[in-house]
């Protein structure tokens, strides 16, 4: 009997290269990053106390959770990432990952997140990141996607609902609160993705994906940036309104939300090809500060309320 | 019994094939040890004093 090699390069024979790195990055890092960090605000902010291990492990459970929809995006998307810039280097159409251990990357992860975060937290929660997995991967990235130019606008609420997770884990309840942390990031999504739209439209465009400024026009979406501006700007600011936050707070968010609505109106007024499309490339890098900042300044005065009260 | 070569084909990795394997083995071993220790852990601070309670 003898014994040949088989070369590795052909095709039939798929011996993975992939490195760990790889399918960390199939779970959207940066994404990862925002749920964590909104999560952990909306648990500090929840007028309960958790033992410290279980409050790590419910954070782990949400991120892992949304880092599972990332891969499921991914295994699904393949095609479509790989022909914009973007996100062509992506693990699966790079080729470092199969579309088939995308798929079974994110699955297995859907199912150990949510089996934990259910029987060492509550199973509300569990409840709401397997609906929040199912609605990124299936609403979002099966139907929604391809089909409207409002995908982002009711796929945004998979982003949304981190806080909400990261609430319910803490009280077992969903509360007026949770549902104004989810509206914030609800109504920062249009926004904060159609700016990018807006300045990306070739690569929506030879992907054939239906964002906004390529199927109703680079007017209506100025003047959707606009409306929704607004309604962000006003939601910035409930938490002070329904006092589960300061007057400063308030102020401040004010504040913000006067400069998100003045960059919008910028869009809306100003806003052109004919101009590189910089009021469009200023909005989206102001939108992630502004996420960023108002969540951090909640999460800094939920802090100093445990500490002095 | 008709006589012939009978040949076996075995897969020969390349370097790279072989340290990603290797790097994907050692993660995967820490992920699943950290999951233990995790869950061991963490049902001691969810049960707290009533992990003593056992019925009989």
């Amino acid at each position: 009997m003898s014994v040949e090699a088989v070369d590795t390069n052909r095709e039939d024979v798929l011996i993975s290269s992939a490195l760990p790195s790889d399918y960390y990055r199939l779970m959207k890092p940066r994404v990862m990053y925002l749920v964590i960090f909104t999560a952990f605000v909306s648990m500090l902010l929840a007028p309960a106390t958790i033992n410290p291990l279980i409050g790590f492990i419910a954070i782990l459970c949400i991120s892992i959770g949304a880092g599972a929809s990332g891969a499921l995006n991914m295994w699904y998307d393949a095609d479509i990432d790989a022909v914009m810039d973007r996100t062509a280097k992506r693990p699966v159409p790079a080729g470092s990952v199969t579309a088939d251990q995308a798929l079974s990357f994110g699955v297995i992860l859907s199912i150990f997140s949510v089996m934990t975060l259910g029987l060492m937290v509550n199973w509300l929660s569990a409840f709401l990141l397997a609906f929040t997995i199912f609605f990124y991967a299936v609403i979002y990235t099966m139907w929604l996607k391809r089909s409207t130019p409002q995908n982002i606008v009711i796929g945004g609420a998979a982003g949304a609902f981190p806080p909400m997770i990261g609430w319910a884990a803490m009280t077992g309840t969903v509360t007026v609160e949770s549902i104004v942390l989810f509206a914030i990031i609800f109504l920062w999504t249009p926004p904060h993705f159609w700016a990018l739209a807006l300045f990306r439209l070739k690569d929506y465009e030879n992907a054939s994906v239906p964002m906004l400024p390529n199927v109703a026009g680079e007017r209506s979406t100025r003047n959707q940036i606009l409306v929704y501006a607004i309604l962000l700007a006003l939601s910035g600011t409930l938490p002070a309104i329904l006092g589960f936050a300061s007057i400063y707070y308030g102020a401040f968010a004010a504040a913000l939300g006067a400069r998100f609505l003045w960059l919008s109106y910028n869009v809306w007024k100003e806003g052109s090809k004919k101009n590189g499309y910089s009021f469009e490339k200023k909005l989206f890098g102001f939108s992630i500060f502004y996420l960023f900042v108002i969540f951090a300044a909640l999460g800094v005065e939920a802090i100093i309320m445990r500490v002095v009260g | 019994m008709a006589e012939g070569k009978f040949t076996q084909e075995t897969v020969a990795m390349t370097d790279a094939q072989k340290k990603a394997q290797r790097a994907r083995n050692i993660v995967i071993a820490l992920v699943l040890v950290a999951f233990v220790v995790l869950l061991y852990f963490g049902t001691q601070a969810k049960l707290g004093a009533n992990i003593l309670q056992r019925p009989l």
